[in-house]
């Protein structure tokens, strides 16, 4: 004790000794500023998500996000594959609901070609639609409680998860990458034995969810650790690009299932959870609400869905199926152009929205007419709800930031790309 | 189309010299404009109480290649009140060095679209707060989504980091 004082004292002495070290210093600890790198490879940024945060004491000061520690190079890949080929890579875009990405990439396609899809088709695209919706929600609360401790909610939700792969693999032949659709259609009919599934799931998924809500909603250490906190205003979300559940947490009432309606979800009664508060509860309540809609939805399309085929019959744009390209001369010749050269859409660009689990996930595609675009965008809801965080934490507390991460619920494989 | 009249005349009244084509395929209007007002038209766009575009949903650019007048940006706009969507594109002049304004001043959500698509086409925005590239590493010579770019990568373009001496 007595050298430290004296070191302070003698001012040549200290300057010498600062020089010699420069790890030495002689303000307070507790006053300094501290730069910590949270990520990319920490089990609360759900992947590849790297922040570099600035703190005074506990609390955050500065944040920036890192992006690019899963970039694949999608969009360079699509210009270089024709469309056929680019299906099973939608998969890998969010990875908690493939077959949500699956439907929109080829919404978008079909809306650049100008194909027609059958009637039965369109209604089991929506249900595996909405049943990926509730696995994406499934995941995005399950982490999220996780995240903020509370381990039980986590292991629900995988739980029901694990049956909605069960149906996925009985509708579609496998459990995580789907790649089910097909432009004009979907890969296969799903059968009685998949239905009753659904079925049987919801009868009892209606209970466990509830079973869910009460665990957490009446829990004063979750409420408590979530409310108001990570608050995003409703003129900063819309600025700032939010889409999806994060901006409907923010008091904005807008669907694109409502709002541009895209196969029959105009017919479909359900409604827009919207919660103005703006914080991670309502975020995280929006979620859970979403959930029951479309449960709802899905039991709507089940009581509508009628008989018929399940891929249009426009040979020069959609594949035939296997039987009548091994029986049938016309098909075979077009099977092997399509395969080949491509399904040529027309000169143009468009650009196709969906409501996907995470917000809006948009594909633009510019064709020049040959069997590959010559730009194709993807427009990730993921990418966009993240430019949100350094609002969002700035002035928080470090343990807040994990639950702001869980509360806007991105996913690297899509925000990469 | 009710809005594309719109459109048409909100532009013809106030920009009548900027735009270069007004389009509509497959129900997707689209504004071709001169990217020298770029700011100024996004600035009425997002103003006006009839157009009210709140939110840039999308930036991005293409890349024509061959063409003497190579990429083009594309914003696309999205009302949340009026429910309607506008795709904005403007044809930068210089292919070598190409540089545009930055729209981050109107929609603060631009700035990670105007960021990828410097990383990815090399278009510089001016006037952005924090140009830096957002995928690739700072230290990438390239812009991968240029079509001079080969698919599979340039050997040598991503090092790997020095090993340190222990």
């Amino acid at each position: 004790m007595q050298n430290f004082i004296d070191i302070n004292n003698d001012e040549k002495l200290l300057n010498k000794l600062l020089e010699s070290d420069p790890d030495i210093t002689i303000e307070d600890a507790l006053e300094n500023e501290m730069v910590i790198n949270m990520g990319p490879q920490h089990p609360a940024t759900h992947g590849v998500l790297r922040l570099v945060l600035k703190l005074d004491g506990e609390t955050v000061v500065k944040c920036i996000p890192e992006l690019g520690y899963l970039h694949r190079g999608y969009e360079k890949m699509a210009e270089n594959m024709n469309f056929y080929d680019y299906i099973p890579h939608t998969d890998r875009l969010d990875y908690t609901a493939n077959l949500c990405n699956n439907v929109a990439y080829v919404l978008a396609v079909e809306k650049l070609a100008g194909i027609e899809v059958p009637e039965r088709a369109t209604y089991i695209r929506m249900i595996v639609n909405e049943l990926g919706r509730i696995m994406g929600h499934l995941v995005a609360v399950g982490t999220f409680a996780l995240d903020v401790g509370a381990i039980t909610a986590f292991m629900w939700t995988f739980r029901e998860r694990e049956f909605i792969q069960n149906i996925f693999d009985r509708i579609t032949g496998a459990r995580f990458t789907t790649s089910y659709t097909r432009f004009g259609g979907v890969a296969s009919d799903i059968d009685d034995e998949a239905i009753a599934m659904i079925k049987e799931f919801f009868d009892r998924f209606v209970d466990t969810h509830d079973e869910f809500e009460r665990l957490l909603n009446t829990n004063r250490i979750f409420v408590d650790r979530l409310d108001g906190v990570g608050l995003l205003p409703k003129d900063k979300a819309i600025g700032l690009g939010i889409t999806g559940p994060n901006l409907r947490g923010s008091g904005v009432d807008y669907d694109i299932r409502r709002a541009a309606p895209y196969m029959f979800y105009d017919k479909m009664d359900f409604n827009v959870p919207v919660y103005p508060e703006g914080d991670s509860l309502s975020r995280y309540f929006v979620r859970v609400d979403e959930i029951k809609e479309s449960v709802k939805i899905v039991r709507q399309c089940l009581d509508q869905i009628k008989p018929g085929p399940v891929l249009s019959n426009d040979p020069k744009k959609v594949l035939p199926h296997k039987d009548e390209i091994y029986t049938k001369m016309e098909e075979l010749i077009h099977d092997f152009i399509i395969v080949n050269f491509g399904i040529n859409p027309p000169v143009g660009d468009t650009y196709m929205a969906v409501e996907n689990p995470k917000g809006e996930l948009g594909f633009y595609i510019v064709s020049n007419g040959s069997g590959h675009p010559w730009k194709m965008k993807i427009r990730s809801p993921s990418f966009c709800n993240i430019q949100a965080l350094p609002l969002m934490c700035e002035g928080q507390m470090i343990s807040d930031v994990v639950a702001i991460i869980g509360s806007i619920d991105p996913v690297m494989g899509e925000a990469d790309k | 189309m009710e809005l594309k009249e719109l459109i048409a005349n909100k532009f013809k009244e106030n920009f009548a010299e900027e735009v270069v084509e007004i389009t509509d395929f497959r129900g997707d209007i689209s504004v071709e404009i001169k990217p020298e007002k770029i700011v100024e038209i996004c600035k009425f766009l997002k103003e006006d109480s009839e157009l009210d575009f709140q939110q840039c949903v999308d930036v991005t650019a293409i890349d024509w290649a061959k063409r003497k007048r190579r990429f083009t940006t594309v914003y696309h706009l999205l009302s949340y009140n009026k429910n309607h969507r506008l795709r904005l594109k403007s044809t930068i002049e210089d292919a070598k060095n190409p540089e545009i304004d930055s729209v981050v001043s109107i929609w603060s959500g631009a700035n990670w679209y105007e960021r990828e698509t410097w990383d990815m086409y090399g278009i510089v925005f001016r006037n952005h707060p924090d140009l830096r590239r957002i995928y690739m590493p700072e230290a990438f010579e390239y812009y991968p989504l240029r079509k001079d770019f080969p698919v599979m990568g340039i050997p040598g373009s991503l090092p790997l980091p020095e090993k340190e001496e222990d």
